[in-house]
């Protein structure tokens, strides 16, 4: 099994080092690659911000989605013969697993204490990290690019990216384009702002607000979950996978403010510039430096960036 | 967001009764008990004190800390750091040293992290617990990802620890040190401010307590008591790893705190203690059919887990306390 520093090259998707970096082109790579594991990380942090801004909820099974996801990806690509239709099909399949588990369990605690929360989604880590293990197994696989999105556009002459790095930061701007749209621009997102602000007020006013939470949750789910997919043909796919996303997400809301879709934005794009070029610049100490980053936030703002 | 859980800081005779019975029970074990058993019981007792120190933290000051391992780890590290390959070394220095370790690491992490609040708090200190993760993961001087071994315990003079009966009881006593310890810390003017700052921080502030001081004097405290716990770790089992430190350690502390209840120290003890029995219990289920059931002791665990959130929030204590209730007449 790979070690996590091999897991976060094939992430990041670099191989390179300081006297490279001199090369102005290379810094575009980089760059482009910082940008690009900063948008995946994105749409995993704000599923987890929004659940919590809206609901209440505090989800550390979140990383379990992102973990879904991929698996998902990995076996419906297989079975089905296609990407395409293993990214619709997936989004549906986790849209669903959002909304039952919604309504089966989380429904139950938006009320109840954040201790509790913890507790739930402790447990409910462990129930999907064993599921997983007894539907899929434990070997790690690989998820070929799609035939469509082989390849690498040129930028000049020496100098190329892989056009699927492009595909997954078009997929996730489209995305968070989609989401700030519907929460500022339309009527659902005029009730689901309205219900995070005062619950009992707007479902007063005859919004019905379980059904909002209902969908809420499950956008919150499937976002991640897509992440997962587009994330594993560049990763591979492998047991515990959800463990360092989660992590990195509270990194990301933390410096960001806790349920604000902009902090999260812009401190994800911080956090994949920092990781992608401290791996380049500074190996020695790459694994630390988002932590840094986090404690220097932490002191000048403890409440991070942009705290809604 | 409803009010916080709550809390059991006086218990009745009843349940006292029945805790001392199982002191009396845990003194007597190793007569009654295989090696096996011995050193299993040991085991609980030493996550017992961890659970005890993030108990101080979660239970009584209200700061869910889900990055509590990490000063368990640091200290583990520290005695097998501090042991030399061929022999032992004394017990009188090394576990002071282990702990104040442990205890100036969560001083310096404590100054970044108690300035946040509520789910903040769960999140950075998980943060901060996996830089310490990485930072031994990544370094060969300690073993990376291997680990460190701790080839002989430390030599306490007096009594020989390598006797694991010897061990047995040195780790009850440590036990029951901590559990004075914070019992007295719990009702001193400062355990109450504690309390207070769990209740209403802001009141707190008002009536004139810096919170501040007194948060990071909690945080530090508790993680030089987990690294007690994190040296008789390393010490029983000669052996330590970076997922000592890790994410699911620090969770299975709060799984046990909430287990048997929070806010009087023997919820902890009592937690760690029927965690680690439903641990092994679902490890040595047998297989129905083709299906290996206790190679999937994580999917049990984590569905007991799911089931005590739902229908006993208040722990095994709180549970206890429901059941006695109906034949305890003196409410105190």
């Amino acid at each position: 099994m790979p070690t996590t520093a091999e897991r976060s090259a094939v992430f990041y998707g670099f191989s390179s080092h300081l006297d490279d970096l001199v090369d102005f082109a290379n810094f575009l790579i980089q760059l482009l690659n910082g940008v690009q594991y900063g948008l995946l990380l994105f749409m995993l942090a704000a599923g987890l911000t929004l659940i919590f801004g809206i609901m209440g909820v505090v989800n550390l099974a979140h990383g379990s989605f992102y973990m879904l996801g991929a698996y998902l990806a990995w076996s419906l690509s297989s079975h089905l013969g296609s990407f395409a239709a293993a990214l619709v099909v997936g989004t549906a399949l986790s849209v669903v697993f959002g909304l039952v588990l919604e309504r089966v369990l989380f429904r139950h605690f938006y009320r109840r204490d954040h201790l509790d929360q913890v507790l739930l989604t402790l447990g409910l880590i462990y129930v999907f990290e064993e599921s997983r293990s007894l539907l899929w197994g434990d070997d790690v696989h690989g998820v070929p690019i799609p035939p469509l999105l082989r390849g690498s556009l040129a930028l000049t002459d020496t100098l190329s990216y892989p056009f699927y790095r492009l595909f997954t930061m078009a997929v996730c701007v489209a995305l968070a384009l989609g989401l700030y749209l519907l929460i500022s621009k339309t009527r659902l997102g005029m009730k689901i702002r309205a219900g995070a602000f005062n619950r009992d007020m707007t479902e007063a006013l005859g919004v019905n607000i379980k059904l909002i939470h209902a969908v809420v949750f499950a956008l919150g789910v499937a976002l991640a979950a897509v992440a997962g997919m587009i994330a594993a043909p560049l990763s591979s796919v492998y047991p515990n996978m959800g463990s360092p996303v989660l992590i990195m997400c509270f990194v990301v809301v933390v410096i960001g403010g806790i349920g604000s879709v902009r902090g999260a934005l812009i401190a994800a794009l911080l956090v994949g510039l920092v990781d992608t070029f401290g791996q380049v610049l500074l190996p020695q100490i790459a694994s630390m430096l988002v932590y840094m980053l986090m404690a220097a936030v932490l002191l000048w703002k403890p409440e991070g960036l942009f705290r809604s | 967001m409803s009010a916080p859980a709550a809390h059991l800081e006086a218990l009745p005779r009843s349940v006292n009764f029945i805790l001392l019975l199982g002191l009396a029970a845990l003194a007597l074990f190793p007569f009654a008990a295989s090696d096996f058993y011995q050193q299993m019981v040991t085991r609980m007792m030493i996550l017992a004190i961890l659970a005890m120190s993030l108990d101080l933290l979660q239970g009584v000051t209200g700061l869910v800390s889900l990055g509590h391992a990490a000063f368990f780890g640091i200290a583990g590290y520290a005695l097998a750091f501090l042991t030399p390959q061929g022999e032992a070394v004394s017990l009188w220095w090394t576990l002071p040293v282990a702990m104040l370790a442990a205890g100036a690491a969560a001083l310096v992490i404590g100054f970044f992290v108690v300035r946040t609040r509520g789910i903040y708090f769960i999140m950075v200190t998980m943060a901060f617990a996996q830089m310490i993760y990485y930072l031994v993961f990544n370094n060969k001087a300690l073993g990376g990802s291997d680990g460190l071994y701790i080839n002989f315990r430390p030599d306490a003079g007096l009594f020989d620890l390598e006797n694991k009966r010897v061990f047995y009881y040195f780790t009850l006593a440590c036990l029951l040190v901590v559990y004075a310890f914070l019992r007295r810390l719990l009702w001193s003017p400062f355990g109450r401010a504690l309390a207070g700052i769990r209740v209403n921080e802001h009141r707190m502030r008002a009536v004139g307590y810096g919170s501040f001081g007194y948060k990071l004097s909690a945080f530090t405290v508790a993680g030089a008591l987990a690294g007690m716990a994190g040296y008789l770790w390393g010490a029983q089992t000669g052996f330590v790893n970076p997922e000592l430190m890790g994410f699911h350690m620090s969770a299975q502390v709060i799984m046990m705190l909430i287990l048997g209840g929070m806010g009087n120290f023997a919820g902890a003890i009592v937690g760690a203690v029927a965690f680690e029995a439903v641990l092994e219990l679902f490890k040595d289920l047998p297989s129905f059919g083709g299906f290996d059931a206790g190679k999937h002791w994580q999917l049990w665990i984590g569905l007991f887990i799911v089931a005590v959130i739902c229908f006993a929030p208040r722990g095994l204590l709180g549970l206890l306390q429901r059941v006695t209730g109906r034949w305890n007449v003196d409410h105190d």
